[in-house]
């Protein structure tokens, strides 16, 4: 049985709920790096140091200050086992970067799991709020309430000119990584999407594939998210990133209704052909599954498949990676084997929403 | 296209690089980007942000080409003991200081990582007020210039005291 509230389900609690334009913004976050003044960065810091700035910062969250946000949980990397720490990653909920290679790193998780607060990551703290469906405001204006309650107990490190002062200076400045989630399977079946993700990095934005390696985006999802935090309010970065994002989903929309329109019966052919696949294949590579799961994701959402759960794509994306198919099994697996045990999986979660009535 | 590595799986990573204005253009594998061990956009561990950063920060200006000013080799943070020789070979900073300690070499890298030098967005509350007084100086300042040039002397003059009353308490805090 878990031992930690985050283990036990695949899909935090945040994301159960559907936010605006939830079919295709999976979901939006906003990061935020801040430094204590005084104190080495992470990288150079001695023990003593990172060690003085955990208890620091964890203090705030166990004195009850962030009370007014919500119910917090406080970890210390060091007293997670690896698979509990792979699980955090596999969920988002902390970078690879805290569980493998930080020093007195620690966590500070909402119950919801909407609010992560990371410390001695590459920074001393990061605040990441996230919310589903498209609220990238109402992530930010979540993460600077947290912050203004951390800047009250911590002189933060701040240069009149140069803003936040980051470990990186790709972050210095606002110290914002604002991103929005996007599920794109129309503009990547007609082929629109390279022309639009290359005009996205025109504008200061950046674009990633998510959990995909280098630029391949398994699942149709992608990432974006801004590359200016210096010289720019958080406002306009915001502004930027919505109203690009606004631009996407609009297309999006567009090439779905097309794709009903002029070819209706091959995409109702090939969704319900990806379904009739997870339904009952017996191996099923993380790569495949992604791309089924995104098929029928796009089914559900163009009403042409029935009671299954929309959700299903951000569980499975989630409940397959490696670090949670061991959870959930409760075993060691070779590649091969994990391929047997996703589809086992995906067959069970199917099936089981599917009893009465089918597809 | 095949690799031109190896020559036989398909290249994967395609990319330019320019040292000293000379372009040079790869068309590689993933499994040979991998084995020359070299930091390329896109191959799993080898690459990081800061890898691609230190391209930017590892070029001497020419103004400082006269021996005016400590050079890159010597230039070193205080306070963390960071050279700029290893901030520009990691692409991050050791400290806050780092931040004083290098400022005239930022301008470029951060020009063109952000297209910009000054920070614009939220302030501490701590030592917010200061600051807001400072800016609301500045547009002040410029609004007086402007309301100069279309000749409403009437207006420009309550500007000046209003500034000139915020100037003062911004010397007594």
């Amino acid at each position: 049985m878990a031992r930690h509230r985050f283990a036990r389900e695949a899909l935090s609690e945040w994301m159960k709920v559907d936010g605006p334009d939830a079919d295709i913004v999976i979901s939006s976050r906003v990061r935020i790096a801040r430094n204590i003044r005084h104190y080495p960065f992470p990288m150079l810091a001695t023990n003593q140091h990172s060690r003085e700035v955990m208890e620091k910062l964890l203090a705030v969250a166990k004195s009850g200050k962030l009370k007014e946000i919500g119910g917090f949980d406080t970890f210390v990397l060091s007293d997670l086992n690896e698979l509990e720490r792979r699980i955090l990653v596999e969920k988002h909920l902390i970078s690879p970067n805290l569980a493998n290679e930080s020093r007195n790193g620690a966590l500070i998780l909402g119950h919801n799991e909407a609010v992560s607060i990371m410390i001695n990551e590459e920074d001393h703290l990061r605040i990441q709020c996230l919310y589903s469906g498209f609220q990238i405001r109402e992530a930010w204006e979540l993460a600077s309430r947290i912050d203004d309650i951390f800047e009250a107990e911590v002189e933060y490190a701040f240069d009149e000119k140069r803003g936040y002062l980051t470990s990186c200076p790709t972050n210095v400045g606002t110290g914002i990584r604002a991103s929005v989630m996007m599920h794109l399977p129309a503009l990547v079946l007609t082929q629109q999407i390279n022309r639009i993700l290359s005009a996205i990095t025109q504008v200061g934005l950046t674009v990633r594939g998510l959990y995909g390696e280098g630029s391949e985006a398994l699942g149709n999802l992608f990432q974006i998210s801004n590359q200016i935090t210096l010289g720019q309010s958080e406002n306009e970065i915001l502004d930027n990133l919505y109203s690009v994002a606004r631009q996407i989903i609009e297309h999006e929309k567009a090439a779905r209704e097309r794709l009903m329109a002029e070819s209706r019966m091959q995409v109702e052919d090939r969704v319900r052909r990806s379904y009739g696949i997870l339904a009952n294949a017996a191996i099923m590579e993380s790569k495949e599954a992604a791309q089924r799961l995104s098929d029928v994701r796009l089914g559900i959402d163009l009403g042409l498949i029935r009671n299954v759960r929309p959700q299903i794509l951000n569980e499975m994306m989630v409940m397959t990676q490696p670090g949670y198919l061991q959870y959930l099994f409760d075993e060691k697996m070779s590649p091969d084997q994990r391929d047997i045990r996703r589809a086992e999986l995906i067959r069970k979660q199917l099936g089981s929403k599917t009893e009465h009535g089918g597809v | 296209m095949i690799c031109q590595e190896c020559g036989k799986r398909p290249a994967t990573l395609h990319f330019t690089k320019i040292v000293n204005g000379e372009k040079t253009e790869y068309h590689i594998c993933e499994s040979c980007a991998r084995e020359k061990g070299e930091s390329i956009p896109g191959v799993g561990s080898g690459f990081s942000i800061h890898s691609l950063l230190s391209g930017l920060l590892d070029f001497e200006p020419a103004s400082s080409g006269s021996g005016i000013g400590p050079s890159l080799q010597t230039l070193r943070c205080d306070e963390c003991g960071l050279t700029y020789a290893q901030f520009s070979k990691i692409g991050r900073f050791g400290c806050s200081e780092c931040y004083r300690k290098f400022s005239e070499r930022l301008d470029p890298l951060l020009k063109r990582v952000h297209g910009n030098t000054v920070h614009v967005g939220k302030i501490p509350k701590r030592s917010g007020s200061r600051i807001q007084t400072k800016r609301e100086i500045e547009r002040l300042r410029r609004e007086l210039q402007s309301r100069i040039e279309r000749e409403e002397f009437e207006y420009a003059a309550k500007l000046r005291d209003k500034i000139r009353d915020l100037e003062r308490r911004f010397a007594e805090s």
